[in-house]
């Protein structure tokens, strides 16, 4: 099952903000996360995630630093600020009405 | 890695990938730099698995996906870096970047528009030159803003209830400049013509931004455009001079005085209309040339800042206090405004996600210099203010002082923030961004209450 364009798009911002709240991160990790965590049903185009990861920078939900990975490269990592933890709390009530709207129509479906 | 064999082919292919990526405007070096680390990591996760080198080079560019898909969305998300090329999509950059017969028509035509309405007022007995020059400064604004905001309420295709809203402001302003009897050599007169272009700056900004103000990150363009408009202005004014010079010499040598023509017609008409045809060529042009205002911040960054430093140094050493005069409130005001002009221009020239560099120290070495001599002219004013008294003219530049204070403290707060990696970039220049009203708020004040507050004095 692959999900929809838009859905991709809407979910994009709380699922980067959630991963990042479990600890600082890079683009390529995020990725493998986000592919690990739904089992592969969310693929994301690799590349379309730095834009992500850039507007969020400017709204200052996350901050950005540039290290060093395993290999000695350059590497940006990712950290999610005070502000970007606020959003995702707000972020999340939004997810739970939704889910919790569209679990409601569904069991009525069920039962009738 | 696997063997050294197949490494440097595949050396070769990333190095390709990377001058192709390159070659896309939007994309600056340190997202080249970003993108490649992911590839690397992906084509080492491949080859792990046992893929060989161009396979998982392969696998890899194809998991970034389409390139131009890939640099539309770097477009729509750093659109600043497409001020120069505006090149969000192909199609679209053909439209916008040649300007139509329609849009001469429209810019000609409101450029011959400004010039006649500061002709207007001549017919209602108002004389340029005739002792009612300040009835033409307080209304400067009004002669060619409105003309200005029309041009590019047309050019982003406003609403018609936009449109409205928008002269509404104009006409407040017209009713502000010309409602209150301001005496001759009034001050509270005076300010109004200072501070009224500032609060139509901003209607103009408005237009500018399709009518939303708050929406969306165009308003650092409307500030970019804002430079570029006056480094056109000053050119055009330049070209003018000599024009009306060689006008006045021709005109001479066959005895015949030109004088009226350039006082009367040349100047003012062209002083108006060069507003227009400035913007259009802002807006059409963009696309040619680099952006001046940027290279004068850099240029004039260090050289203020050797300025204000050895005026400190100066002062310690001589142990000479500032001679608190009329105009020293003035002076230090306009430092801090080309101060505050430096700091917004080298915001919006800069790449937001490049780390802390040298010209970024010298910025708040800049700002923090010009905080300490404005604190020390302050200092120097408040020990004397009970003689003063207040004039319309302190209240002003007091209050001006104060406004420029906050930002330039604040700001230096923020690059010190930066510096040491606290914070980032992008703060700096919504801090900037966002107090672009106050200007015009305390512009209004000025304009609105100040003549009733000091009797027009």
């Amino acid at each position: 099952m692959e999900l929809g364009k838009d859905l991709v798009a809407a979910s994009a911002t709380p699922l980067v903000l959630a991963i990042l709240a479990e600890g600082d991160s890079y683009g390529y990790a995020i990725i493998k996360r986000v592919t690990e965590l739904s089992g592969g049903h969310l693929q994301w185009t690799d590349g379309m995630l730095y834009p992500v990861l850039h507007r969020l920078e400017r709204h200052g939900l996350v901050a950005a630093k540039w290290g060093a990975s395993e290999s000695g490269r350059k590497r940006k990592y990712y950290r999610i600020t005070k502000e970007g933890r606020a959003q995702l709390g707000f972020q999340r009530q939004q997810w739970q009405v939704v889910d919790s709207t569209l679990r409601g129509l569904w069991m009525k479906a069920c039962t009738t | 890695m696997t063997a050294s064999l197949d490494r440097s082919p595949l050396e070769e292919q990333i190095a390709q990938w990377r001058l192709y990526l390159r070659s896309r405007r939007a994309i600056h070096g340190p997202d080249v730099e970003e993108l490649e680390g992911h590839l690397r990591d992906q084509i080492a996760v491949l080859s792990e698995a046992g893929l060989a080198g161009d396979e998982a080079f392969l696998i890899a560019v194809k998991r970034m996906g389409n390139l131009d898909a890939l640099s539309r969305e770097f477009a729509r998300e750093h659109s600043e870096r497409l001020w120069k090329q505006l090149v969000i999509a192909p199609d679209a950059a053909d439209e916008q970047g040649k300007p139509t017969l329609a849009e001469t028509l429209v810019v000609l035509s409101l450029a011959v528009a400004a010039a006649v309405t500061i002709k207007l007022p001549a017919l209602f007995g108002f004389q340029l030159g005739g002792g009612d020059e300040p009835f033409y400064a307080r209304n400067a604004g009004l002669f060619v803003l409105p003309h200005l905001a029309a041009y590019l309420a047309w050019k982003r295709g406003l609403a018609v209830v936009t449109c409205v809203w928008l002269v509404l402001p104009f006409a407040a302003a017209a009713v502000f400049a010309n409602v209150f009897p301001f005496g001759t050599g009034s001050d509270t007169g005076a300010l109004t013509a200072l501070h009224l272009p500032i609060i139509l700056w901003l209607v103009v900004g408005v237009a500018y931004l399709g009518g939303r103000w708050f929406a969306g990150g165009g308003r650092m363009d409307f500030v970019r455009f804002s430079g570029e408009l006056f480094i056109y202005y000053v050119l055009i004014a330049l070209g003018g001079g000599v024009l009306t010079a060689l006008t006045m010499m021709m005109f001479k040598a066959i005895d015949i005085n030109a004088g009226w023509l350039a006082e009367g017609w040349l100047i003012p008409c062209g002083a108006m209309g060069a507003v227009i045809v400035g913007a259009w060529l802002v807006e059409a042009k963009q696309s040619v040339i680099e952006n001046m205002a940027p290279v004068l911040t850099r240029l004039f960054t260090p050289l203020f800042t050797v300025v204000l430093l050895a005026f400190l140094a100066t002062m310690v050493w001589t142990g000479s206090p500032i001679d608190v005069k009329r105009e020293v409130l003035i002076a230090f005001d306009l430092l801090l405004v080309l101060v505050v002009g430096l700091v917004l221009y080298a915001a919006s020239a800069r790449d937001r996600q490049a780390p802390p560099d040298f010209f970024d120290g010298l910025q708040l070495l800049l700002v923090v210099s010009a905080l300490v001599v404005d604190a020390l002219a302050l200092a120097a004013i408040a020990a004397r203010i009970s003689e003063f008294g207040f004039t319309p003219n302190r209240v002003a530049a007091l209050g001006e002082n104060l406004i420029l204070l906050v930002n330039l403290t604040w700001s230096a707060w923020l690059y010190a923030r930066f510096l040491r990696d606290r914070g980032s970039f992008a703060v700096l220049e919504q801090w900037q961004i966002a107090y672009l009203p106050v200007y015009s708020i305390w512009a209004t004040f000025v304009v609105v209450l100040f003549p009733l507050v000091f009797h027009y004095r």
